[in-house]
């Protein structure tokens, strides 16, 4: 017998013994899911629908980049107690659950005909579709860097990866004496700690190596956005005369080639290292699918499923969506989205309705030196009524005080969010 | 068959979500405890099998000894960094479905691999 005709007899003689059921159920393609973008919110959605439809539900994640980057842990290459390497991780453990992983970006969406285009060609169909775009920074409110040739001297940081090294090479390039700027866009932004954990993590360099050297941080808020009096007393008592604070400080231009950020009032600030975290919104391709409708910045969503208000089908999640009350665009609160996302679209995808009440929870941990660490937690509870999540009173809160102990917590939280995210 | 049972079951759902639907049997979906302590493991690792030796395990905990943990922290009892203002945030039936799931999960780390170690990405 050829090798062709005994696959042949062998599959009729199967599809026999296995009965007419489930030649019917083996007809129907599996439900898609199509994931976009492979970071802390997306790589875990993927996860977790492989996870908790038991591998019934076909999931595939696009995303360009080989490697994930965290963002969180990255300012410690900042002030020289990590390296970017450290951060950095492939995506092959979601592959063992089961998740195609195609190397491409998504161009457009199609929620008419449910179809993702990919930029390298082609498209990929879904039943739904789970947008996690991270942000974008809007580079038209800061005329000086509107043009990409304007931006190789002056470094955002702010998507961990080359820019952060590049940063770091900056600062260990820069003479003792020097004035390291930092600008603070309004909020809300990615990581509302990150701009002041990026001021101790210079500020701690600068005390060991240049110790002659500042830091200056013109924020356009009125005040610190997160863990203020924590940071600000750290600044006062272990960084005094090393960090100044700024308030109310709006960069609204920059000049590149003196390093200066201008102000909406007309102040005037160089530095020896300009350090511009731009005013963010949703990543590209969700504001060019029309889902960025709140402020034409952020994605609003339907908070017990985060599918779009915009397009049925589609869901975001992470830094992209507009939040609920004091929720942080954090990479933990993405993990928390991703689930209540996963679990809805397992869900719906069952022909089930979706839980009533989902819970949320954030903890955020900020490095103060190389050891010592600050936190912030809270609780969210999905509150019917008012269609949202709210903090729930009388939990969450603050670190007393900075601690070694802390430091520990906060590798081990670093550890156990990427084996969640990714393994 | 579970799945046959499946289709013949839902042969009554609308057109467009029959064809779906066919492949999820009621049982697949995560049950409310599994969701509640998913809100746990970002830090205390997938379906509770921790990494590290900073935080105890989970998974495979005796029910009781979680419980204990999870309503001393709650009633601020037993000290702690972040569990005092977190446990605050659940109500008690909700601490109870959380450690019943932890408790029911194979000890070890089934399931919860880690990832590439960092540095080895490329």
């Amino acid at each position: 017998m050829k090798r062709r005709d005994f696959l042949r007899q062998g599959a009729a003689a199967g599809a026999c013994a296995a009965g007419i059921f489930r030649v019917a159920v083996a007809a129907e393609p599996m439900p898609k899911v199509l994931v976009v973008g492979g970071g802390y919110g997306g790589a875990t959605a993927a996860k977790y629908v492989r996870h908790w439809s038991a591998g019934r539900i076909e999931v595939t994640l696009v995303e360009p980049d080989d490697r994930f980057v965290s963002c969180p842990l990255s300012n410690l290459v900042l002030g020289g107690s990590r390296r970017i390497e450290d951060l950095a991780m492939d995506r092959r453990g979601l592959e063992r659950h089961g998740v195609r992983i195609v190397a491409d970006r998504v161009a457009s969406i199609d929620p008419g005909r449910r179809a993702a285009v990919l930029a390298g060609g082609g498209s990929l169909p879904y039943d739904r579709l789970v947008l996690s775009p991270g942000v974008d920074f809007i580079w038209n409110e800061l005329p000086g860097l509107h043009a990409p040739a304007a931006r190789e001297g002056i470094l955002h940081a702010w998507k961990a990866g080359w820019q952060t090294q590049a940063l770091r090479a900056q600062l260990e390039s820069m003479a003792d004496g020097g004035t390291f700027v930092l600008t603070v866009p309004p909020a809300p932004y990615r990581c509302p700690p990150g701009p002041y954990e990026r001021a101790c993590q210079v500020a701690h360099y600068f005390s060991r190596e240049k110790p002659r050297s500042r830091v200056l941080v013109l924020d356009a808020n009125p005040d610190v956005v997160s863990k203020g009096a924590l940071f600000k007393r750290v600044w006062k008592e272990r960084y005094g005369g090393i960090v100044e604070y700024r308030p109310r400080f709006h960069t609204v231009d920059v000049e590149p080639g003196a390093k200066a950020a201008i102000s909406e009032l007309g102040d005037r600030v160089a530095g020896d290292v300009l350090n511009v975290i731009p005013p963010q919104r949703a990543g590209d391709v969700a504001r060019q699918a029309g889902l960025a409708t709140a402020n034409g910045r952020w994605c609003p969503v339907d908070f017990l499923t985060f599918e779009s208000t915009q397009a049925p089908n589609v869901h975001v999640i992470g830094d992209a969506i507009q939040t609920a009350p004091l929720m942080p665009k954090s990479a933990h609160m993405a993990n928390q989205h991703a689930k209540v996302c996963a679990a809805a679209v397992v869900d719906l995808l069952s022909g089930a309705a979706p839980q009533a009440r989902p819970m949320l929870t954030n903890t955020c941990y900020s490095f103060v030196s190389d050891t010592d660490v600050i936190h912030v937690a809270s609780v969210h509870a999905y509150d019917e009524a008012r269609a949202t999540f709210l903090a729930v009173r009388g939990s969450g809160g603050l670190s007393a005080e900075p601690s070694e102990l802390e430091g520990r917590y906060a590798h081990s939280w670093a550890a156990n969010i990427w084996a969640d995210t990714l393994g | 068959m579970v799945m046959d049972l499946g289709c013949l079951r839902r042969v009554t759902l609308p057109g467009a979500l029959l064809a779906v639907a066919l492949l999820l049997p009621q049982g697949v979906r995560a049950d409310d405890g599994a969701r509640l302590a998913a809100t746990c493991t970002a830090c205390h690792g997938t379906d509770g099998h921790t990494l590290g030796d900073a935080l105890p395990p989970l998974a495979g905990q005796p029910i009781e000894a979680l419980l204990a943990s999870l309503r001393a922290f709650k009633s601020g009892e037993r000290s702690a960094t972040v569990m005092t203002q977190i446990a605050k945030g659940y109500s008690d039936e909700q601490l109870e479905r959380i450690a019943a799931f932890f408790a029911g999960q194979p000890e070890g780390r089934d399931g919860a691999a880690a990832p590439a170690a960092p540095g080895r990405g490329r």
